[in-house]
């Protein structure tokens, strides 16, 4: 048996564990520097707020709405999505964790008489001593524990937040309901050539008559897919992975258009993409960087321009690292001259194990960057916010727009929850 | 360091000891001269963590700041730091944070039958009766106090 443990709301649901006042009340919290709206509480959305609006779009009716808005507080929501996975670690060893608010859950050679009963448990476990609304779906394959996720949500008061697919009948009948496009892994794209096939709920994927339409059109994972629908588990809990590629990208609160200030922003970019892969022991093969023209009134100049650098040995090096992408923005600097830019950002993909590093013959990293970057991570970590910082950065941090912003009531010690004893 | 045995007449090899290596090991002061070795080695043990020692549930303790007078006589002072856990039930005599009207606040419960009162520990301070219509929760109960001497 599998479940799917998803937090309602999630952003919105973490800003309210530390300010009740606002249970019951629209709560909306927006993405960095304040741009758009992803997060709404229940009683946001029964307000008719769009998610991902654009926060001065709909600013006068969050106004009169009374509608409480936050800033991203991503310290509070990483902290509060820490505790709730190890909370579900208690109920079965075997947890993966999906994103930030949803982890797949197995039960095998676990002993459970009553799952609808012990999904209660964990829902009112996290409830209690988090605060955190969940939603849970059983079945006995992990899509079908999205499809019965699903129905617990939509139907919070019958099913209690809790819901159990454990015969054919009820497969069936949530798979009717079930909308094609709310399948898990089924994209705007597929979506529409399913429609034109008139396949749509998920019971119409899973009929005999599509099987072979599925395989020509989605391969073999539209093949499990339709195994896991009718009831046959083909996808396990997979272990946590290293991440494929790293990106930091960042809006800026204005548009950028000399060189140093854009040269500052990429360099703080690299630097921290570098430390993300000495993080997680990788090393990158490839440096992009993107820059970004963007205005919210006419979504059609939207422009993106990019370039990369392959690099001749696999690096997690912050000098090589930030050469690389101060070279490829000088390119494209070049080229664009005279444009503003509202987004900049670097990935570094084409991730390999730092202990599986390749020796190259020719072109090797000066050895002496291994034991720099020790150095710099150990003293960043002693000392916090990323005090040591290369010639490029700038000294002032710059900030991200966070009017909005709650404490980190759970990652700083000066920002704990304040309670008045009169 | 290791010493190559078999042709330990003939040449001496040197290894190079290696410094990157993470792992920390505790630091016996033991000295080098020969005797009887210092039995307390055995009962080596790692340094306290109060993290392990006061926080029985991890996952649902929080660290809250006091502001305010009220409870000075159960030894909560302004400024004292609390630690509160969610998970504990609350019961009669218990000190909780209590999220009552709008507001966060610490009181030690007092249950008598079907009535739940907020004792202040100060005698400046009124009993807040805890009504139907009270928009009020216990939010966790207070397992410590941490203050600054």
């Amino acid at each position: 048996m599998y479940a799917l443990v998803d937090c309602n709301n999630f952003y919105a649901s973490c800003e309210r564990v530390f300010q009740p006042q606002y249970n019951g009340k629209p709560v909306v919290v927006l993405s960095n520097n304040d741009g758009c709206i992803i997060s709404r509480s229940d009683e946001a959305k029964a307000l008719g707020i769009p998610m991902a609006a654009p926060e001065f779009k709909i600013r006068e009716m969050l106004k009169q709405n009374n509608v409480k808005v936050f800033s991203s507080n991503y310290a509070l929501y990483g902290d509060l999505s820490q505790r709730t996975m190890s909370i579900l670690g208690d109920f079965t060893p075997n947890v993966e964790i999906y994103s930030i608010d949803e982890a797949f859950l197995n039960f095998d050679g676990m002993n459970i008489p009553d799952y609808d009963d012990y999904g209660k448990k964990i829902k009112n476990t996290l409830l209690k001593g988090l605060s955190l609304p969940v939603s849970i779906g059983f079945a006995p394959t992990k899509a079908l524990s999205k499809v019965a996720n699903k129905i617990a949500r939509k139907y919070p008061e019958r099913t209690k937040g809790v819901y159990v697919i454990d015969t054919d009948e009820k497969r069936i009948k949530a798979l009717k309901w079930t909308k094609i496009e709310d399948v898990w892994g089924i994209g705007h794209r597929m979506k529409k050539k399913m429609k034109v096939k008139n396949i749509l709920t998920a019971y119409d994927f899973t009929e005999p008559f599509y099987e072979s339409w599925i395989k020509k059109e989605m391969g073999v994972i539209g093949l499990r897919l339709r195994k896991e629908l009718l009831g046959e588990s083909v996808l396990g809990i997979e272990e946590p992975a290293n991440k494929k590629s790293i990106a930091i990208t960042r809006s800026f609160p204005k548009q950028l258009y000399d060189f140093d200030s854009l040269r500052e922003r990429v360099s703080t970019f690299a630097s921290v993409c570098a430390e993300k892969l000495r993080k997680q022991e990788s090393c990158c093969h490839t440096v992009i960087v993107m820059l970004g023209t963007m205005e919210h009134k006419t979504p059609s100049t939207k422009q993106y321009y990019h370039n990369s650098i392959t690099l001749p040995f696999g690096t997690d090096s912050t000098l090589t690292i930030n050469q690389a992408a101060i070279r490829i923005l000088e390119k494209l600097y070049e080229e664009n001259k005279g444009q503003r830019f509202k987004k900049a950002g670097v990935i570094v993909t084409q991730l390999t194990n730092t202990n599986e590093k390749q020796l190259h013959l020719f072109e090797e990293e000066n050895p002496k960057h291994l034991s720099l970057m020790k150095t710099i991570d150990d003293i960043n970590k002693k000392i916090g916010d990323r005090k040591i910082k290369l010639g490029t950065q700038d000294a002032k941090t710059w900030n991200m727009k966070q009017e909005l912003l709650s404490a980190r009531y759970t990652t700083r010690f000066d920002e704990i929850l304040v309670v008045k004893c009169h | 360091m290791s010493l190559n045995s078999k042709h330990i007449k003939q040449k001496l090899t040197f290894f190079t000891p290696d410094f990157e290596s993470e792992i920390k090991i505790p630091y016996i002061n033991q000295g080098v001269s020969a005797g009887f070795p210092s039995p307390a080695l055995d009962f080596l043990e790692t340094a306290i963590d109060l993290n392990k020692e006061l926080i029985e549930n991890q996952k649902t303790t929080f660290y809250i700041k006091v502001e305010g007078h009220s409870m000075i006589d159960a030894g909560i002072n302004d400024k004292d730091i609390l630690i509160v856990d969610r998970t504990l039930e609350p019961s009669d005599k218990k000190i909780a944070v209590c999220f009552i009207d709008g507001e966060f606040t610490v009181k030690r419960l007092k249950l008598e039958k079907n009535c739940l009162f907020l004792m202040p520990e100060n005698q400046n301070y009124e009993p807040i009766k805890i009504s139907e219509e009270t928009n009020f929760m216990i939010w966790g109960i207070v397992t410590y106090v941490i203050k600054k001497i």
